[in-house]
C-alpha cells in the first residue's frame, strides 16, 4: 500500500480527503504510483504530468522522506519507506507567485 | 416570471448570479473552483442547465467542468487537448519559430442546437470540438493548417483563439478570432478556413493592411443578422456587412477606440456597446471615468452611458469576454471589471448598478435568459 498526499486543489478535484492509498503493481516508482493514481482518479490526468509526454508539470514537485525526488528518473525505485507505506509520497504545488 | 443567470469567470474562481426579471436583487453562489482561473463559462442555448467552464492554473493545467443543473453541481470532464498531427511552429515574439504548445482554453462556445457539442478556443491558437459533452476533444486542424499559420504571432496575452461565432442560419459557417492573427472564417464546418481581415488597418505591424497579423480583441453579431459583424480591434472599432469579407471603421466620436469587449443589443441589431480604454499601455478608462459607449446606428455615432458608473478615480479594465446581454424586454447589459465589480443595466445601458463588488478580477461574463 502506497500513501500519496495530494495538494489541496487536487484533493478537491479528485473529491478526496486526506491521504490517498494505492495498490501499486510491481516496483514502486514515480511512474507506477502516478499510473495507479490516475487509474483511480482519472480527473487527475494531465494535472501532475503532461498527457502526452508524461513529463512532470513544471510547477509540481515530488517529495518523500524529506528528499526532493522531482528530478529523479520516473522509473527509479522510490525509497523503501514509501514502498512499504511507512512514509507518504508527497505531490506538491511548487511555491510560486511571490 | 422570467429570470437571468449571470456566469462570471474570475482569476480565482467562478460565480453564478441569479435574479428574476426585474434584475434588482441578486443571489450569488461561489466561488466555484476557488483558487483556479476561470477564463470562461457558458451555457448551452439548447439546454440552459448545461454549462461548461474552463478551469486552469499554471500549477495543474487545464480542466473542463460541466454542469447539468445550471451551475449548482459540476463534474470534471475531458481535459486532453492534443494538437492534430505534428504541431509545427508559429512565430515567437522575437520572430523565431516556436512550437505550438497548449496553454489553456480561453473560450467555450456551446452548439446552438446540441447540448453535447461544444467548441473550445485555445492558446496556442487552435479550435477544438467535443461532441460528447466535453469528455473528449478533437482539433479542427484546417484552421492551424492554413498557409499563414507559421507566421502567426502572440499578442501580449498569448496567442489565443478567444472568439467563436456560430452562424445561426448556416451550420457550416463559423468565425473565429485570434490575437494577433485576426479573423478567420469557415463555410464548410471547419474543414477549410480563410482570413477575413480586408479593411483592417494596424499601424503596429510591418504591413498595416496585411492579410493576417491583426490584433482583433473581440467580434460580435446579432442572431437575426449574422452577416453583420462588429469588432473591437486593438485600436479601432470596425464593422462588416458581408460576414467579414470587408471591414469599415466605425469608431466615430469615441474618446478612444482602444478597448476589449463589444456586444450587440438583444433586440436592436444596430445598437452596440463598447468600453473605451485609454491606450494599449494604460489599460484603464480615460480620465478615470468608467463609461460604456452605445451606438444606436451601428457605429460612427456614440453616446456615453455614465449613470450609476464611477465617474472619478476609476482605473479598472474590462476584458474581451467580460460583456454580455440578456434578451429580456428591455435588454439587460452586463460587464465585469478587473477590479472585481459586475455592473448591470436593466434598461439597455441608460442606468447601471453594481450587482456584485469585490470579486477577484473578472475575466468573463455571460448571461442566460431563463424561461
Amino acid at each position: 500500500m502506497i500513501r500519496v498526499v495530494l495538494p489541496a486543489h487536487l484533493r478537491t478535484l479528485a473529491h478526496v480527503d486526506g491521504e490517498v492509498k494505492l495498490d501499486v503493481e510491481g516496483q514502486a516508482t514515480q511512474r507506477s504510483v502516478l499510473d495507479a493514481l490516475e487509474a483511480c482518479y482519472p480527473m487527475l490526468r494531465g494535472t501532475i504530468r503532461d498527457h502526452v509526454t508524461q513529463q512532470r508539470r513544471a510547477f509540481v514537485r515530488f517529495f518523500a522522506c524529506e528528499q526532493d525526488l522531482s528530478h529523479e528518473p520516473p522509473d527509479a525505485p522510490l525509497p523503501d519507506a514509501v514502498a512499504m507505506g511507512v512514509e507518504p509520497f508527497l505531490v506538491v504545488g511548487a511555491m510560486a507567485g511571490g | 416570471m422570467r429570470g437571468v443567470r449571470v456566469l462570471v469567470g474570475t482569476r480565482k474562481g467562478a460565480f453564478v448570479l441569479t435574479s428574476d426579471g426585474k434584475r434588482e436583487r441578486w443571489d450569488i453562489s461561489g466561488p466555484h473552483f476557488g483558487g483556479w482561473e476561470i477564463y470562461h463559462l457558458k451555457g448551452s442555448p439548447a439546454d440552459p442547465n448545461r454549462l461548461y467552464a474552463s478551469q486552469s492554473t499554471g500549477w495543474f493545467g487545464q480542466q473542463i467542468q460541466r454542469s447539468n443543473d445550471g451551475g449548482k453541481t459540476w463534474e470534471a470532464v475531458g481535459n486532453k487537448f492534443v494538437y492534430d498531427g505534428v504541431p509545427g511552429t508559429h512565430q515567437w515574439y522575437d520572430g523565431t519559430p516556436h512550437p505550438w504548445e497548449f496553454a489553456r482554453v480561453w473560450h467555450l462556445e456551446p452548439s446552438l442546437t446540441d447540448p453535447d457539442t461544444v467548441y473550445a478556443g485555445v492558446e496556442d491558437a487552435a479550435l477544438f470540438r467535443s461532441t460528447d459533452g466535453g469528455q473528449t476533444w478533437q482539433e479542427l486542424p484546417g484552421l492551424r493548417g492554413h498557409r499563414s499559420a507559421p507566421s502567426w504571432q502572440p499578442g501580449a496575452g498569448g496567442m489565443c483563439l478567444h472568439t467563436i461565432l456560430l452562424d445561426p442560419t448556416d451550420p457550416g459557417r463559423i468565425l473565429i478570432a485570434i490575437s494577433a492573427a485576426g479573423v478567420f472564417r469557415t463555410d464548410d464546418a471547419g474543414k477549410t478556413w480563410r482570413p477575413v481581415n480586408r479593411g483592417l488597418r494596424s499601424e503596429n505591424i510591418p504591413d498595416p493592411t496585411a492579410e493576417v497579423g491583426h490584433c482583433v480583441h473581440h467580434i460580435a453579431m446579432h442572431r437575426s443578422r449574422p452577416g453583420v459583424l462588429f469588432m473591437q480591434k486593438h485600436w479601432d472599432v470596425m464593422r462588416s456587412d458581408d460576414a467579414g469579407e470587408s471591414w469599415q471603421e466605425v469608431s466615430g466620436n469615441l474618446p478612444t477606440d482602444f478597448g476589449f469587449p463589444i456586444d450587440v443589443h438583444a433586440h436592436e441589431p444596430d445598437t452596440i456597446y463598447v468600453v473605451p480604454i485609454k491606450s494599449d499601455s494604460e489599460h484603464y478608462p480615460p480620465e478615470g471615468k468608467l463609461r460604456v459607449y452605445r451606438s444606436r446606428t451601428g457605429g460612427h455615432e456614440w453616446e456615453a452611458l455614465t449613470k450609476g458608473l464611477p465617474q472619478r478615480d476609476c482605473y479598472v479594465n474590462v476584458l474581451r469576454d467580460a460583456m454580455a446581454v440578456d434578451s429580456l424586454d428591455s435588454c439587460g447589459v452586463y460587464f465585469g471589471t478587473t477590479g472585481g465589480q459586475v455592473y448591470a443595466s436593466a434598461d439597455a445601458g441608460d442606468s447601471w448598478a453594481s450587482i456584485v463588488r469585490d470579486l477577484p478580477a473578472v475575466v468573463s461574463v455571460e448571461v442566460q435568459t431563463l424561461p
